[in-house]
């Protein structure tokens, strides 16, 4: 799959706001005034900085209020509604503790909730595409929802839950990848069920419907930098996982913790652009590619 | 709405034979003029007559080879379009309604003005069927003419779809699959017509009609007479088996100097 830069920038930039945003929600850190408008501040240029990268890759930006209308099938609709609702009700609980000084506890939960619940959807609108094997199972919600946890646990300073919260994280990740790479075998799609010719013989590509390329080939026959998969995934393993885990617990002041939030951040970066370019849509088998 | 419904009055589509479709591609052009000039945004270019031309097609015909374990190989020419599957993926993951699937004959549209473009459904289709248009920025898809099956200014015979229509080897049949009577229901019956990734689960509605077996006598004789005409003589003899030597050992030749 095409990597495209502004739904990388959305998935880790939405991931982590979203993550922070529940933490703040279920009281860890509870903070008030100054401190809470910052933590508020940061959650929200991440959550919706994310959001509006994520309508740069749409072809008319112009009606994506028409999105939401779809809930009752479509999962990216159900994440724009889980969105905007994660984002009304944090505000109002976040106006609560910034400019009254009060914590309203059930409104926190609830935005806690909607919060996992946006990054579910969004794992979800990947996890129900079929036609791409290595998204289509339960470690890639497992993934998401693990890595949003804890980042939000790590950009809320909380080491205490950042700590086992990143290896998790580490192991759901590892999960994805042993587990992807084995996916489009497993699903027991290829040319010959892709063609049906199958029990005749040997089927082989011969030759393409085009001699250039097309939308199909650039979307869903990304091919570029699987090559180097193995050294980005250690790349993105020692930036999301090794540098944070030790910058917090060298130490926890300001500093340590925005280091570790920053190499945390591009680390999921970097894990995300593989998310894409290693993932093989079956259309590729009519190519003769994968 | 992007719902599905759970049955269509009529099945629509195209059975498709893999046996008779010589890869012409025909059908493609034919296919890229009406829906230009037709329903929706024109099928853009880009580049048409430079370097690295690109476009936006409907129809795509491939082409494959089949390497039997104990027979010639064979070429089979693979058109593609939308399937207008009946569990259609592309149809449920839209997030505007844009993509639906019609109750009335079960035809797969996009409602172009209310596209964000966001390439869900094509993400979601297992075939390849749509691509979004560069130009216009909406998805694109095969309509199965929409705007000529119905179509009561057109002379009945040009009533059903324009890659139908322009095949020149008869490879495209239009009809109702719903109708077990129908040309296209009964050539599936006899021809055993299949579906494409049936793992998928979309439940196509087109079919595709395998090839016929072909002759299998090449590994015998290829003529029954052949057995009775006098043995050819393997090797040449007096004059010509002299001249046979003698340009082996030439430089050049089998027995000369490498060349
Ligand atoms: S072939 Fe593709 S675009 Fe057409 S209905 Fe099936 S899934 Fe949808
Ligand atoms: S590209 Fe258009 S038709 Fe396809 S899912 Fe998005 S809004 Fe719907
Ligand atoms: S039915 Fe019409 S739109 Fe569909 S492939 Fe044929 S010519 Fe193109």
């Amino acid at each position: 799959m095409h990597p495209a830069p502004s739904v990388i920038l959305f998935s880790t930039m939405s991931g982590a706001g979203f993550g922070l945003l529940a933490f703040l929600g279920l009281g860890l850190p509870v903070v008030t005034g100054g401190l809470a408008f910052g933590y508020f501040a940061l959650a929200y240029l991440l959550a919706v900085g994310g959001l509006i990268a994520s309508t740069f890759h749409l072809g008319h930006p112009e009606r994506a209020m028409k999105a939401f209308k779809q809930w009752r099938s479509s999962w990216l609709s159900r994440e724009g509604i889980c969105a905007v609702a994660a984002l009304v009700v944090m505000a109002i609980y976040g106006a609560g503790l910034v400019f009254f000084g009060t914590r309203i506890g059930l409104l926190g939960t609830i935005g806690a909730i909607l919060s996992f619940g946006t990054v579910f959807t969004t794992s979800m609108i990947y996890t129900q595409i079929k036609t791409v094997p290595r998204w289509n199972n339960t470690t890639t919600p497992a993934m998401f929802l693990s890595i949003c946890i804890a980042g939000g646990a790590l950009l809320a300073g909380e080491v205490k839950f950042a700590v086992p919260l990143l290896i998790l994280a580490a192991a759901a990740q590892i999960g994805h990848w042993l587990f992807g790479d084995r996916a489009l075998a497993e699903s027991g799609t290829t040319l010959a069920t892709a063609t049906g010719l199958g029990a005749r013989g040997e089927v082989r590509a011969f030759e393409p419907p085009h001699t250039g390329t097309n939308y199909l080939l650039n979307e869903f026959v990304y091919v570029i930098g699987r090559k180097h998969a193995l050294k980005l995934r250690i790349i993105a393993l020692i930036l999301m996982i090794a540098v944070p885990l030790a910058l917090v617990l060298l130490g926890q002041s300001f500093i340590f913790i925005a280091l570790a939030a920053i190499s945390h951040l591009v680390g999921v970066f970097t894990a995300r652009w593989l998310f894409f370019a290693q993932a093989e849509h079956v259309v590729g088998l009519y190519y003769g590619k994968r | 709405m992007t719902t599905l419904p759970t049955s269509t009055d009529r099945k629509l589509g195209l059975v498709i034979d893999l046996d008779t479709c010589v890869g012409c591609h025909a059908c493609v052009i034919s296919c890229k003029g009406w829906n230009t000039e037709n329903y929706g945004a024109p099928l853009s270019d880009q580049d048409p007559y430079g370097a690295n031309p690109t476009g936006t097609f409907l129809n795509r015909v491939h082409s494959y080879e089949i390497q039997p374990e104990a027979a010639p190989a064979q070429l089979i020419h693979f058109p593609k379009s939308c399937l207008h599957c009946e569990d259609a993926p592309c149809v449920t993951v839209c997030p505007t309604g844009a993509s639906y699937k019609r109750v009335e004959d079960g035809i797969v549209l996009v409602n172009e003005s209310d596209c964000i473009g966001c390439g869900l459904c094509a993400w979601a289709c297992p075939y390849g069927a749509r691509e979004m248009d560069a130009e216009e920025k909406v998805m694109k898809k095969c309509t199965l003419c929409v705007d000529r099956i119905y179509n009561e200014n057109l002379p009945e015979e040009d009533r059903e779809p324009a890659c139908v229509r322009t095949c020149p080897a008869g490879a495209r049949h239009f009809g109702d699959f719903a109708d077990p009577d129908s040309n296209v229901s009964q050539l599936t019956a006899q021809r055993g017509g299949m579906d494409l990734m049936p793992e998928m689960g979309t439940k196509p509605v087109n079919k595709y009609l395998p090839p016929r077996p072909k002759d299998q006598s090449l590994k015998e004789e290829v003529d029954i007479l052949a057995p009775f005409l006098e043995p050819i003589t393997e090797a040449p003899k007096g004059f010509l088996g002299w001249l046979d030597k003698a340009l082996d050992a030439m430089p050049g030749g089998p027995k000369g100097g490498s060349n």
